[in-house]
């Protein structure tokens, strides 16, 4: 069997009249949504510490001494959930040469002119960019958020370090919450997308118009069995 | 002598409280500034700044200042080993917000060796950092007289204020997770009562009153060492953070750093600046556009829809190409 370059192994039609293809099993989607739940608690528990205007969040926590002990551990959650999610994902994130076309021709994109660009694998540049965006920011706030964790690592860095980790974790997470913004957007704008992290299928109709490719790579080992 | 309960301060540490009740100050009212709080109402009154001045060259390193703020605030530093110095506790902790730091000085103009002891702990500034740097409404005050306190009710135990402070000073306790430093004894000073390590000191090396009185003092104190060949005797009181309620005289003020690394020109760090400035206001201001822009155009802009002639094409090429099972797949 030769290897799959634009699906997963995992990646099968559920149907096929009407077609409906399977793009997350619910192994994934539970880690996703793990993922995603520490970042919503990141992001409020943070915010409340990033501008006294948003302070008032700390509530949502039990007050401004839950806040701070709760944000740094939730973050180890996240960094953990995301890096099992990353080893599954990295692979179908890696640049492709349509993807230089896809960014190039982004007007087509954001206007909906899909005919007008190539054929897509599992993800298109867009999707990739929040994947690789999310990744290095991770890291870059788990870095700076243990530099600057009183509680446990209060002489793990100098003053004047721990200085640079608080203005790097604050500018990163200003980045986070930008990117976290498009991915949500992007799955609310693009129609059918959401059904792939709920119900982990998508239809055929939306595979067909956003990732051509990879529905035919999925529809073309169908029915194959490997032993054959 | 006692203190005049009619003064809003006390001009001296060494005299006894009023014996007359007295209103107890550094309320609410007399707060000028307060941390994470931009929309602070203009203090009721302008209260005498206040100032404590350690000369050093009169310091004899007995640490009854230490005692005395340790029993005032009623805090039990925790008893270490000694390593072969002076300095104990090793550095200024939760429990121990001042400290007697010793350094040996051979001085190569004189070939004198010199015991330079400096009185550690919070300086007050007029700017302060670890204000600045504190995301807790309230948690980090500073009154009308200059005193910067810290309001532990209010505290969350981040840790910002020792990231903001330019002096090192602040400490956040492992047992209660709230930070801790010298007060210059806000209570006691509300009350008309010089703080307790001023009180204390035999030799008077640390003295309390008026800033503009200490600074007259000071001079004075300049003149008599520079008299006796100290010529770079001088204050300490750095414009770099506006001044300070706590400042020093220093028999080489040329070279503060022999003080146990006292910083020459100590300021809040512009990457503080940074975080606390145009990052704060900017990044919200973009992550609000974000959000807001992202509403807007959803609810405005035409949406990205699957048509069901795509439905019926994905059937199509389904149908094309998934092989039949048992035929050999092209």
């Amino acid at each position: 069997m030769t290897k799959p370059l634009y699906s997963e192994k995992g990646d099968h039609l559920e149907s096929t009249a009407p077609v409906r293809v399977s793009r997350y099993r619910g192994y994934t989607r539970a880690n996703h949504w793990v993922t995603a739940l520490s970042l919503i608690v990141l992001l409020l528990s943070g915010l409340a510490l990033f501008h006294p205007s948003l302070y008032f969040l700390t509530g949502l926590f039990g007050g401004g001494q839950n806040t701070r002990w709760l944000h740094p551990f939730v973050g180890i959650l996240l960094f953990f959930s995301f890096f099992v999610l990353f080893a599954q994902l990295w692979k179908l994130n890696l640049p492709r040469p349509e993807d230089r076309t896809w960014v190039s021709q982004i007007g087509d994109v954001m206007k909906g002119n899909e005919e007008r660009l190539p054929e897509l694998g599992k993800y298109n540049a867009g999707q990739k960019g929040v994947f690789w965006g999310m990744s290095i920011l991770i890291l870059v706030l788990i870095g700076s958020g243990v530099m600057i964790w009183e509680q446990y690592f209060p002489d793990l860095v100098s003053i004047p370090v721990r200085r640079w980790a608080v203005l790097v974790h604050s500018l990163a997470a200003v980045a986070i919450i930008l990117v976290f913004i498009m991915h949500v957007y992007a799955a609310i704008w693009t129609r059918g997308t959401i059904s792939a992290m709920t119900r982990g299928s998508v239809t055929g109709g939306w595979a067909f118009r956003h990732h051509r490719k990879w529905l035919r790579e999925v529809a073309g080992r169908e029915g194959r069995d490997p032993a054959e | 002598m006692t203190m005049d309960p009619n003064l809003d301060s006390p001009r001296t540490a060494v005299s006894n409280p009023p014996i007359q009740p007295m209103k107890a100050n550094l309320g609410v009212g007399d707060v000028v500034r307060a941390s994470a709080m931009p929309d602070l109402p203009k203090p009721e009154r302008q209260l005498t700044p206040v100032a404590k001045l350690i000369d050093v060259s009169k310091c004899i390193g007995c640490k009854a200042c230490q005692s005395a703020c340790a029993e005032w605030n009623d805090t039990v530093p925790e008893i270490e080993h000694n390593v072969g110095m002076f300095e104990n506790p090793h550095d200024l902790t939760p429990d121990m917000f001042t400290l007697m730091r010793f350094s040996e000085f051979d001085n190569p103009q004189t070939g004198e060796f010199e015991w330079l002891i400096r009185k550690d702990g919070c300086m007050h500034c007029e700017d302060p950092g670890c204000l600045k740097a504190c995301p807790a409404p309230g948690a980090i005050v500073q009154y009308s007289n200059g005193i910067v306190d810290f309001i532990h009710e209010n505290c969350i135990g981040c840790g910002y204020c020792v990231t903001g402070c330019p002096f090192n000073v602040p400490r956040v306790s492992k047992t209660d997770h709230k930070s801790y430093k010298c007060t210059l004894c806000s209570d006691r000073v509300a009350v008309g009562q010089g703080p307790a390590c001023a009180k204390a000191c035999p030799t008077q090396a640390i003295v309390f009153g008026a800033k503009e009185d200490m600074i007259e003092h000071a001079n004075m104190r300049v003149a008599d060492l520079k008299s006796r060949g100290y010529e770079n005797a001088g204050i300490y009181d750095p414009e770099g953070v506006g001044g300070t309620h706590v400042f020093y005289v220093l028999h080489h003020a040329d070279q503060p750093e022999l003080y146990s690394g006292l910083p020459a020109n100590p300021q809040i760090s512009p990457v503080v600046r940074g975080w606390k400035g145009v990052t704060k206001t900017i990044g919200l201001a973009v992550i609000g556009a974000a959000a807001v822009g992202s509403v807007l155009h959803g609810l405005f802009a035409r949406a990205n829809r699957v048509s069901a002639e795509e439905e019926r094409e994905a059937e199509h090429l389904v149908e094309t190409t998934v092989p039949v099972k048992g035929e050999e797949a092209s």
